[in-house]
């Protein structure tokens, strides 16, 4: 079933929702951004692609303000992010999903979808006063929370599984969760984490159908780290191709992935394999195979 | 939502009701033996309420010595000896200490947490040991504490300070299970999970764990102060690190599924003290030892995840697939 | 002048002694990932052990010297028999678990310790006093000691050195360097793991039954005697880094000279100093000075 997704598209000349501007970071000799210029609107569905090392985990990284850049500035909806830290940013509406599933294990997917709404009500450090202190009698499972994490769970089709314990979920249904958590905090920007990897070949496209599904209904900006190229063209309406620190593409699907820079170091498929020096570290894991498979 | 807070202090009223009860018709040793048993109660609260955060404290016996000497050194040098205010100021020492030392240790994990936790309380026995003008290590005695302005009478006193106790208990257990059972409950368990993923949801696992530790603080404070006024003597040994283990040993045993259990297990640990103590003198530690051990094999979440798991078996064929 | 050289031998006849005991705690806690809190009453069931040998080797008409070789055989005794039955019928139940949870196992086995050597050996202190003037008096400075105290010097260098060669210079020591750096590779390489930990906590168990040993001449053995060795064999380890050999030897001169100098210049700091050098040490370097474990701080 082919997913027809319509991002709910901002109107023309409208302010990017996420905007990184210029960015640079060193870990001493090593590269990791060189003058990284991304401008997202709301609604994009972008996805970046790049092999390992390439940079696309530090861009994640300081976005979500894990790591400082060392010059350039990153503004959400307007506000410049860039120095502050990485709870606030979350709590301002950036939230990201997991390459391999974080979620409270014994927990059920209930459970853990109220701890990622009761997380962002002003963290942990509760609003002065009686209110306040009715956060910590007030059981969690009561009122508006447990409403909008049902509904994200519904939403999921995640209903049936709601009350067993997480570690006892397939895979496929803990990446949901996994994603679920992060949406459910409503946030301005999405960041998945290779949202199909460790899913196999057959179930990659009903996962991916259904998450977009879930997030059709939001005004939210999704960026997915891929290394699935299929999941890329289908799913995304925009690719970024990082290399050695730098965007060397920046465009729909198709030119991206004809672009013969990006079939050089990012998709391997331009005619000479890696060199054998970088095997060891930085390979591309998986691209070369998912390329020539389509 | 008003239901859960109903509910509980509905519990906490019977509960409270039954003891006095219960308490007018039972010996004057065994009064005793409860009153002891729900002040080590009380701090093994604590560190189950640290437990649901992920961590181990082996050193707890900081605090309860700490709010010991506190309420102990007012009442024997000022000769305020109201019960109420002794317990107020046994609970701020408790909090003080936990506040001061929280955020030093709160970055701390698993056996490095538990190291940190006794290595304080022995820095504590030490220094208390050496300070002669507060008894040494031999401790001062206290007097018997009054009840708003009464002085109870010989007979009375034992009944007067358990009547105490049950009413600290109780409404120590109530205030913790709905903070357990809140969102902020939740998310302290969450974060014993999964520290990273409550972090990237925006909730601070430092600002949980200081919180947790004053809690713990407070109900340690306020353990030490009833321990020290029902024994009528206090002495730099409450923080030594056996004192501590004690306390950790009814936490495990209780496990943190239930806040009830934690006083059972700190009875039932008292009991057994009691009794092996007369008749086994020499073998009651075996005992304790042994029992740890088959707990933790067999019951890794202490007594208290039985009644869990009663309640989820009873509760899971009430909800069918719910699509 | 010579009070420092006083503090100094004090403090390293006292570092001694720790270091026998903490270089088997931090062996165990290498390779194992189990920090021993019985680690202290196996040290007290090798000087009760002892308290056994010694006298019945004496009452056997042997000449004096033959004390050392009983204190060696009830090391042996406790490590040959005691050892095993922790390890495999107790801690094994357990592998796998947090560190927490086996930290509360060897608690209980802690407690069940105390009681087990009271039991065989009831609660009256022992005085093993047959070895202690083996060796007359030694004079350094101007003041005398025990030539026995200074033997525990000489037997700590022995372990410490024993154990490094073991370790570094063996076959059998390579592989448990392997395990103690990586067990699930060392495992798919085809190393009995079982069996190297045994080994370990063996050993571990020898060393702070050696240390109980050879240290009874020097105290009353009485209940008790296991409670203040653990903390502060902790604090030594700890200073020294979990897992660090060398670690445990300075811990152990650190802390014996501290104590030393308390002892002699400020008395009122006896007991806390030691723990709160390991308080320091905790904050300021948890992975202690010679970095092995990465202490989990978030």
């Amino acid at each position: 079933m082919q997913h027809d997704h319509e991002p709910a598209m901002p109107a023309a000349g409208a302010a990017p929702v996420l905007e990184a501007r210029g960015l640079q970071k060193r870990f001493g000799a090593v590269v990791a951004a060189a003058d990284i210029d991304v401008a997202v609107p709301a609604g994009a569905r972008l996805s970046l692609i790049g092999a390992n090392g390439a940079g696309k985990t530090t861009f994640v990284n300081m976005v979500t303000g894990y790591l400082k850049p060392d010059a350039g500035r990153i503004v959400l909806a307007g506000r410049d992010i860039t120095a502050l830290g990485p709870r606030r940013i979350t709590r301002l509406g950036v939230c990201r999903s997991f390459q391999i599933p974080q979620l409270c294990e014994p927990m059920s997917p209930l459970d853990n979808l109220l701890v990622a709404v009761g997380a962002g009500r002003g963290g942990v450090a509760a609003p002065g006063g009686l209110q306040g202190l009715a956060r910590f009698f007030q059981p969690a499972r009561s009122g508006p929370a447990v409403a909008a994490a049902e509904e994200m769970l519904a939403r999921f089709d995640l209903g049936a599984y709601a009350d067993q314990p997480v570690n006892e979920l397939p895979g496929g249904v803990r990446k949901l969760i996994d994603i679920a958590m992060a949406l459910v905090r409503r946030p301005r920007v999405l960041l998945l984490d290779e949202p199909t990897s460790g899913v196999s070949t057959d179930e990659k496209f009903p996962l991916m159908d259904r998450v977009m599904a879930a997030l059709d209904r939001e005004e939210v900006a999704v960026l997915f780290v891929e290394h699935d190229m299929d999941i890329v063209t289908r799913y995304s309406d925009r690719v970024l191709a990082f290399y050695a620190g730098e965007i060397i593409a920046d465009d729909r699907p198709d030119e991206v992935l004809s672009d013969p820079a990006v079939q050089k170091y990012v998709t391997g498929t331009a005619a000479a394999a890696p060199a054998p020096a970088a095997a060891v570290a930085g390979e591309p894991d998986g691209e070369g195979a998912d390329a020539e498979s389509r | 939502m008003r239901r859960a807070a109903l509910m509980a202090l509905l519990s906490a009223l019977v509960a409270a009701v039954l003891l006095l009860g219960i308490g007018l018709v039972l010996p004057a040793w065994l009064l005793f033996t409860m009153t002891k048993a729900a002040a080590y109660g009380l701090v093994a609260l604590g560190i189950v309420t640290l437990m649901r955060g992920g961590l181990v404290s082996f050193g707890q016996g900081l605090i309860y010595c700490l709010g010991a000497y506190a309420s102990g050194l007012l009442a024997s040098r000022t000769g305020i000896t109201d019960i109420f205010v002794l317990l107020g100021i046994g609970a701020l020492a408790g909090i003080l200490a936990a506040g001061i030392v929280a955020p030093l240790i709160a970055r701390y994990r698993g056996i490095f947490f538990a190291m940190l936790t006794l290595a304080l309380s022995m820095v504590l026995y030490g220094v208390l040991a050496k300070l002669t003008f507060i008894g040494g290590s031999d401790g001062f005695n206290v007097p018997e504490p009054t009840y708003l302005g009464h002085a109870p009478d010989l007979a009375q006193a034992d009944y007067a300070l358990y009547a105490v106790a049950v009413l600290l208990s109780v409404i120590a257990a109530a205030l913790s299970r709905l903070h357990f059972d809140s969102m902020a409950g939740l998310i302290a368990l969450a974060v014993r999970e999964n520290e990273l993923r409550v972090e990237y949801l925006g909730a601070s696992v430092f600002q949980v764990t200081v919180r947790n530790f004053v809690i713990a603080g407070a109900l340690g404070g306020l353990g030490g102060t009833l321990n020290g006024f029902a024994l009528g003597h206090i002495d730099p040994f409450f923080s030594y690190w056996t004192t501590s283990g004690e306390f950790v040993f009814i936490a495990i045993l209780a496990g943190h599924a239930s806040v009830g259990a934690v006083f059972l297990a700190a009875l039932a640990t008292e009991l057994v003290r009691s009794f092996a103590n007369q008749y086994f003198p020499e073998s009651w530690q075996l005992f304790l030892g042994a029992f740890l051990l088959l707990v933790m094999l067999f019951l890794p979440n202490g007594i208290g995840s039985l009644w869990a798991r009663l309640g989820r078996r009873r509760r899971a064929p009430a909800e069918g697939g719910g699509e | 002048m010579s009070l420092v050289l006083t503090i100094v031998v004090d403090g390293l006849i006292y570092a001694s002694w720790l270091f026998i005991v903490a270089l088997g705690l931090t062996l165990i806690f290498g390779v194992m990932r189990i920090l021993n809190l019985a680690h202290g009453g196996l040290y007290a069931v090798g000087a009760y052990a002892a308290a056994t040998f010694v006298p019945f080797f004496a009452g056997l008409g042997l000449p004096s010297g033959f004390s050392l070789l009983a204190m060696l055989l009830s090391a042996l005794a406790v490590a040959v028999v005691v050892a095993p039955i922790l390890e495999r019928g107790l801690l094994r139940l357990f592998y796998g678990r947090e560190e927490v949870t086996i930290l509360l196992v060897t608690y209980a086995i802690f407690l069940m310790l105390e009681d087990v050597t009271k039991l065989i050996w009831g609660v009256q202190p022992f005085y093993v006093f047959q070895p202690r003037q083996l060796f007359g008096n030694v004079e350094i400075g101007s003041l005398f000691y025990v030539g026995y105290d200074l033997l525990l010097i000489a037997l700590a260098v022995i372990c410490g050195v024993g154990v490094w060669l073991g370790l570094n210079r063996t076959r059998i020591g390579k592989v448990v360097v392997a395990v103690i750096h990586n067990p699930e590779v060392s495992a798919g390489m085809g190393v009995n793991i079982a069996r190297v930990y045994m080994l370990a906590f063996g050993v571990g168990i020898f060393l702070a039954a050696l240390g109980g040993a050879f240290t009874s001449p020097l105290i009353s053995v009485q209940p008790g005697v296991s409670v203040s060795v653990i903390v502060v064999s902790f604090a030594v380890v700890i200073i020294g880094g979990l897992g660090s050999i060398p670690g445990a030897a300075i811990g152990a001169v650190i802390v014996g000279l501290a104590r030393s100098f308390a002892v002699y210049e400020l008395p009122e700091a006896e007991i806390f100093i030691i723990y709160m050098v390991m308080v320091l040490v905790l904050i300021f370097r948890p992975e202690g000075l010679f970095q092995r474990v990465q202490a989990r701080k978030i």
